[in-house]
């Protein structure tokens, strides 16, 4: 039976819509869980060396600090993991065991990347212990390691979605990785005798492994008992409320396109990704403006940061105008809308987040002033020209958008497409240049305004690149609409 | 109202889908297409609605050319499948937003809605769902509303019975015979239903293969043709 769902899961990966721009992605995705897989396996080998240098005893202090790893585990298992659910409705009425369907879902998810990673920390690292005589119990111990590992495998499978119950528990510790920061309490003093029984003693290791059976067993009643259409594989459906917006409608038409886009991004999980990201990106300055890292301690990164922080949604939304309108283009083709007044909402609503960016980074000034100046003059280059050539990036985007899905707001495919690359290079070129030419022949102000000079030059010819881009959505406008059809 | 000049549609390996030398619809008519899967009736109100490329000829739509202009938009609605709904949005914000789009304020929207309470059986209005939300028959009721917003002139329905209850069935048959009756209002419907086409259209053609097989004024015996043609 597991050979048919292995041969369906291939077959899924091999058939999809976009299998050849999603094998790039997977190449790169590949290559980035090389990356990791690297990095565990140095620290697991290097590890015992390093805390011994230090004078410490390798094992117990890596049972010291093991709760902090684990729990950061579930953290990152909670939000990256993806839970095995989809494809199951069609099994249902097929002649196959309930429990099978569980157990293979169930089994899928131990094969996940997120449990073969620390392999790659404690094998090197049990290794290590053997050649130093530790004994036979290094090994227990590594079995026990194992099996919590699992354990969170599982655990995350109970705990996804419950949000309730998630964040209480990460708040708690949170709280006390912050007690033990301050002295104020060691949970450690309680948790390393726990992980270090797995060595200690020859029975202590059978308490992961009971527990991950459990949390196994659990984990399948749960699964199991959800098996239907109308309790785990049903759409979750929130409550809907009717808002009016009437403040809008002295906007006329753009009134109307910019409700349904303020009602796009509140009720969308996609779209809500994107507000949620691009207030993140303000505060990637930080790592700029603190003189932390000293490779960005030159005048061209500064305006680079400057255009990411009062630009974040710029880029993170602007990049899929008008895909975000996808699953209802057909829509928007036949109804009495003009592409202008349409283009011009868009460009409304990336001001309006420029704007509110550039509001809140305004706790730079803490940095000084020239700080601010540089967020608010890539400010002024964002609205006047990137806000521009985002659209007409996009307009050669037609990569449909599935509102209801979280993931894929980094990157996605449409970032191998080669004119929307072209198109993207001098949002951060152009202006780094200008600046820097300012900067190098006159001084931090001759950068400001040459930049500042660039936005508003740009802004002036705002009604040129309308027409620009209205063109190009209709040219391509038969092949956006075929393209939106596809579902991935 | 409608003209179709050698209108064809292939697709790349030369499939031809539909080929169509001749038709004319004239203004106040109501048109039933009818056919089997694949015989082209989605693909000619797609052309009609200017969402796919004619590969040769063209189609006039009261005076417009709808491959060339956009003018025939203002006085041209429509209700192909999902794909017109916005899952995000509730039913009336759906309506008061193709309104808007139409020059109707919320006040001639609402009134439109009150005339069709009947229809929606007390399932849309005030759902607190999102459309994405809604059953595919509900779906299909708020499509079909939503299409006649703002007085089209010409009014296109894609399947419009399909995924129906009966009395809901009843009740759109209802609502598409008063727009028939309507001199001014153009309707076309496709169906698979030959019964219920019958019924609303005065005039039904019979597509097969992308080809205009039958084309045929309703009479009492129109009902006995297309079945004796589509009989096996």
């Amino acid at each position: 039976m597991f050979k048919h769902f292995i041969r369906l899961e291939w077959k899924s990966f091999l058939r999809s819509a976009s299998f050849g721009t999603n094998l790039v992605l997977k190449i790169i995705m590949g290559l980035a869980a090389l990356y990791f897989i690297a990095c565990f396996a140095i620290l697991g080998t290097a590890v015992y060396f390093i805390l011994k240098e230090e004078g410490l005893e390798p094992l117990s202090t890596v049972n010291t600090y093991l709760i902090y790893y684990l729990v950061g585990d579930l953290v990152i298992r909670f939000f990256l993991q993806k839970m095995p659910v989809t494809n199951i409705k069609p099994l249902l009425t097929l002649p196959i065991k309930r429990n099978t369907i569980v157990h293979y879902s169930l089994g899928k998810t131990s094969i996940s990347f997120f449990n073969i990673i620390h392999a790659f920390f404690f094998l090197p690292f049990t290794v290590v212990l053997l050649m130093h005589d530790y004994g036979f119990q290094a090994v227990l111990w590594h079995l026990g390691m194992m099996a919590l590992i699992f354990t969170n495998n599982f655990i995350n499978v109970l705990l996804n979605n419950k949000n309730s119950v998630f964040y209480p528990m990460l708040i708690a510790v949170v709280s006390l990785g912050l007690a033990q920061y301050y002295h104020l309490f060691t949970i450690t003093d309680y948790t390393q005798p726990f992980f270090q029984s797995f060595y200690n003693t020859n029975y202590g290791f059978a308490a992961p492994l009971l527990l991950g059976i459990l949390v196994y067993y659990f984990s399948f009643a749960y699964f199991k008992s959800n098996l239907n259409l109308d309790t785990g594989l049903a759409k979750k459906s929130a409550e809907a409320k009717t808002e009016d917006y009437t403040w809008l409608n002295q906007f006329g038409t753009l009134g109307t396109f910019l409700k349904n886009d303020i009602k796009l991004l509140r009720r969308n999980k996609r779209s809500r990704t994107t507000v949620i990201m691009s207030f993140l990106f303000i505060f990637y300055g930080l790592l700029f403006f603190t003189n932390s890292i000293e490779a960005y301690q030159n005048p061209m990164m500064q305006v680079f940061a400057g255009i990411f922080v009062s630009g974040g949604f710029l880029f993170t939304f602007g990049q899929f105008v008008p895909s975000w309108d996808s699953a209802y283009y057909q829509l928007m083709m036949s109804q009495n809308i003009s592409y202008r007044q349409y283009l011009t909402s868009k460009w409304w609503l990336m001001v309006i987040g420029t704007v509110i960016a550039t509001i809140i980074a305004s706790f730079y000034l803490y940095f000084g002033w020239q700080t601010y100046m540089l967020i608010v003059v890539g400010a002024i280059y964002n609205i006047g020209v990137n806000s521009h050539l985002v659209m007409l990036g996009g307009a050669y985007v037609k990569t449909p958008i599935d509102l209801t899905m979280a993931n894929k707001a980094f990157g996605d495919k449409q970032a191998f497409n080669i004119k929307t690359m072209l198109i993207s290079l001098p949002k951060l070129l152009v202006p780094m240049l200008l600046y820097a030419l300012g900067y190098y022949v006159h001084s931090a102000n001759l950068g400001f305004l040459l930049v500042a000079l660039a936005g508003v030059l740009g802004f002036a010819l705002r009604d040129k690149v309308f027409t620009k881009i209205e063109k190009i959505y209709k040219t391509e406008k038969y092949a956006t609409i075929a393209a939106y059809k596809q579902k991935n | 109202m409608i003209q179709v000049t050698n209108l064809t549609k292939r697709y790349n390996a030369g499939t031809l889908v539909l080929n169509m030398p001749n038709l004319e619809i004239p203004k106040g008519q109501s048109f039933g297409l009818v056919g089997n899967n694949g015989a082209g009736k989605t693909t000619f109100f797609s052309l009609l609605l200017d969402l796919i490329q004619p590969s040769s000829g063209h189609i006039i739509n009261n005076g417009v050319q709808v491959n060339t202009s956009e003018n025939w938009k203002p006085f041209t609605a429509a209700f192909i499948d999902e794909s017109f709904l916005i899952g995000y949005l509730t039913a009336e914000e759906y309506f008061y937003f193709i309104g808007d789009l139409r020059g109707q304020n919320k006040a001639d929207v609402d009134a439109l809605l009150q005339k069709h309470e009947e229809f929606f059986n007390g399932e849309i209005l005030n759902s607190k769902k999102y459309l994405r939300d809604l059953s595919k028959g509900n779906m299909k009721k708020v499509g079909i509303v939503a299409a006649l917003i703002g007085n089209p002139e010409v009014i296109i329905l894609d399947e419009p019975f399909a995924n129906l209850d009966p009395t809901t069935v009843n009740r759109l048959k209802k609502i598409i015979k008063e727009l028939a009756e309507d001199p001014n209002v153009t309707v076309l419907v496709s169906s698979h239903d030959l019964v219920h086409t019958v019924e609303v259209c005065d005039r039904i053609v019979a597509l097969h293969l992308g080809e205009v097989v039958k084309d045929i004024q309703t009479s009492p015996e129109t009902l006995k043709e297309l079945e004796a043609f589509f009989a096996v």
